[in-house]
């Protein structure tokens, strides 16, 4: 072996290396077929689609990330996502509100900045404690900011009723209040957001996000700044789960209403991860896919199928106990959820063709 | 060799009243092996804990390249430049060999979270040197068919190289390493012996070590400290501390 630092390259034969670009590229080809199929879907979808099921799989995928950068990477449980959803709405509302000159992606990023700044606040306990503890302490973090929005009228420039109207959407001088331009606003969000989280995890930050999951001690023996990594990843984290309670404001719910950022929602967010995939990009949109669609799903098949002769109150029980047996199934069989799951089939599938 | 680049001075742990370490004292001079040797329960694995800041001392002082500390934090120690090993398994197993090696240069990262996020300014530039002393390390530990698995899926004597490669991508000045060759047959114990060896001699590391096998110790240290409930009871050449009849009662006669 050379000495360490030297010139050399060594461990790529030229092999490999050709792989890995004709893997890249394939990848980065069915990437942008994926997109342009994504983009063009306004042109073939009806309004319902839109606004009932893609707008909030995206923005639930958006969430789902933010949550698993935390969680699922850095191994910080956290129930706040409900409230650190409602920061970035209440924040990029009062941007849109009262500094209407901003191009609405700037207030969007500062709406998640802003929501990122109170993630650090709120991880501040991450650095004493750990597991059931911060849950709780992130538990107590939903609960202040669910109080905060309601007590103070400031946030929400005291209109009277609980929810406030969203202002008018627009970027470029296209007018995006159409289900179409609402659409595309959260497509390309999520994608750009997407994007960036997947070169994160890859750099050395989300290796030492890893680190700090697996093994903390030995991550500070190596020299990995432990406290300071635990509050990037609840910046990074608050800051896209933000920008997801804004889009989910502006760009689904048409109106900021702090009741739909409640600890149900943490506890959904959470969810979706656990079954999407803990550690994987991927697996935020397969459980976001699960969490909108399946009670979608199941409305379908009581009304079709029984004739809605199911009560809704039933239905509605049948599926939290589905969710609960799934969750417990995951758990134990496969806590890398339902990515791992698809990753497996796959490889399964291409060894079967390749014989 | 030069002057010690490590000196413990009347060092002393306790854990709920037991002492595990007893006025403790000795150096390490630059650029030796030292093996640190005595029975499980002597206070070996708490003396390393020591030196990197994961355990505190009750009292005494730890000098290192002449600098004396009351109290480091091992992230700190290892910006310092005192890499690590472990005696029980402490790599992190979701991650690749990869990336469990590329995890141990982060000492030496220069780059902000927005350069990561965007790839622009340096990280580029790092990512590829990085990844260039990785796999120098990963091939020099003969790791490199391993490079990209899964530790967790390793057999132990492979984890046990890739928590070296771990702890030396990083350069370190001092390394210690805690019972490297535990569990190892006796073919991966020469493997082992012999990479420790061309560490030590290629890169200049000065390494401390805790080792039970005699014949390894004998055959790879230039040092040898023996520690005995918290005491040390030997110091010096591995034919000295051979001949010295404290060491012999209180170790090499008895069965462990
Ligand atoms: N974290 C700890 N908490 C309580 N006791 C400990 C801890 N670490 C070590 N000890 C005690 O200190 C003594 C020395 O342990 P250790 O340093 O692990 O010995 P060795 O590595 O020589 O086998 C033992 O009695 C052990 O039980
Ligand atoms: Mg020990």
């Amino acid at each position: 072996m050379s000495a360490i630092g030297t010139e050399t390259i060594e461990g790529f034969g030229p092999s490999g290396v050709t792989a890995q670009s004709t893997r890249d590229r394939l990848r980065a080809g069915s990437v942008g077929v994926l997109l342009a199929a994504l983009a063009s879907i306004p042109l073939v979808a009806n309004d319902y689609w839109l606004n009932a099921v893609l707008i909030p799989f995206l923005i639930m995928s958006l969430t789902a990330l933010g949550l698993n950068l935390l969680m699922g990477y850095a191994g910080q449980a956290s129930l706040g996502s409900g409230g650190f959803m409602s920061v970035g709405a209440y924040a990029t509302y009062n941007l849109l509100l009262r500094l209407p000159e901003l191009p609405l992606p700037v207030s969007l990023l500062l709406g998640g900045i802003i929501s990122g700044l109170v993630g650090v606040v709120a991880g501040l306990p991450s650095l004493r404690i750990k597991g059931f503890y911060l849950v709780a302490s992130t538990l107590a973090t939903q609960f202040l900011l669910e109080w905060l929005f309601n007590q103070y009228g400031w946030f929400s420039n005291y209109s009277t009723s609980s929810s406030i109207s969203a202002p008018r959407l627009a970027f470029l001088g296209h007018d995006l209040s159409s289900p179409a331009g609402r659409y595309l606003l959260t497509l390309a969000t999520v994608v750009v957001v997407t994007a960036v989280a997947a070169r994160l995890v890859r750099s050395q930050t989300g290796r030492t996000w890893m680190a700090i999951r697996d093994m903390d001690t030995a991550a500070s023996v190596i020299g990995i700044p432990v406290s300071a990594g635990k509050l990037k990843a609840f910046f990074v984290s608050s800051l896209v789960i933000g920008i997801a309670g804004a889009l989910w404001a502006f760009a689904y719910l048409g109106t900021v209403d702090a009741r739909s950022f409640n600890l149900d929602r943490s506890f959904q967010i959470m969810f979706a991860i656990i079954i999407g995939g803990m550690g994987s990009i991927r697996g935020n949109f397969l459980g976001a896919a699960f969490m909108i669609f399946l009670p979608i799903q199941l409305d379908h098949l009581g009304s079709g199928v029984f004739g809605g002769a199911v009560d809704p109150g039933q239905l509605e029980n049948f599926q939290k106990a589905l969710f609960g047996a799934l969750i417990v199934w995951f758990l134990i069989k496969e806590p890398r959820g339902l990515a791992a799951l698809l990753s497996r089939a796959w490889t399964q599938l291409v060894s079967r063709i390749n014989r | 060799m030069s002057g010690p680049i490590l000196q413990l001075r009347d060092v002393s742990l306790s854990f709920r009243g037991i002492k595990a370490l007893n006025a403790l004292s000795f150096e390490v001079a630059c650029g030796e092996i030292c093996a640190l040797i005595g029975p499980n329960g002597a206070g070996k694995s708490s003396l390393l804990n020591i030196i990197n800041g994961v355990y505190r001392a009750d009292s005494g002082s730890v000098t290192f390249n002449g600098e004396q500390f009351i109290r480091i934090r091992p992230a700190h120690a290892a910006h310092l430049g005192v890499g690590r090993t472990f005696q029980h398994n402490a790599l992190f197993r979701h991650l690749s060999v990869l990336d469990n090696v590329l995890a141990g240069l982060i000492r030496h990262s220069r780059t902000t979270l927005v350069e990561h996020a965007f790839g622009i300014g340096r990280d580029r530039r790092e990512t590829r040197e990085f990844n260039r002393w990785a796999d120098e390390i990963i091939g020099f530990l003969d790791l490199t068919g391993h490079r990209d698995t899964v530790v967790g899926t390793l057999p132990y004597g492979v984890q046990k190289r890739v928590d070296l490669a771990r702890a030396l991508v990083g350069r370190p000045s001092l390394l210690l390493l805690d019972e490297p060759m535990a569990g190892m047959n006796q073919d991966e114990k020469s493997e082992m012996s012999r990479l420790i060896l061309g560490t030590n001699a290629r890169l200049g590391t000065t390494i401390v070590l805790i080792e039970h096998d005699m014949s390894v110790v004998m055959g790879l240290s230039h040092h040898v400290v023996v520690l005995d409930y918290g005491r040390k009871v030997g110091d010096g050449s591995p034919e000295q501390v051979r001949k010295n009849p404290d060491v012999i009662a209180a170790y090499l006669g008895t069965a462990h």
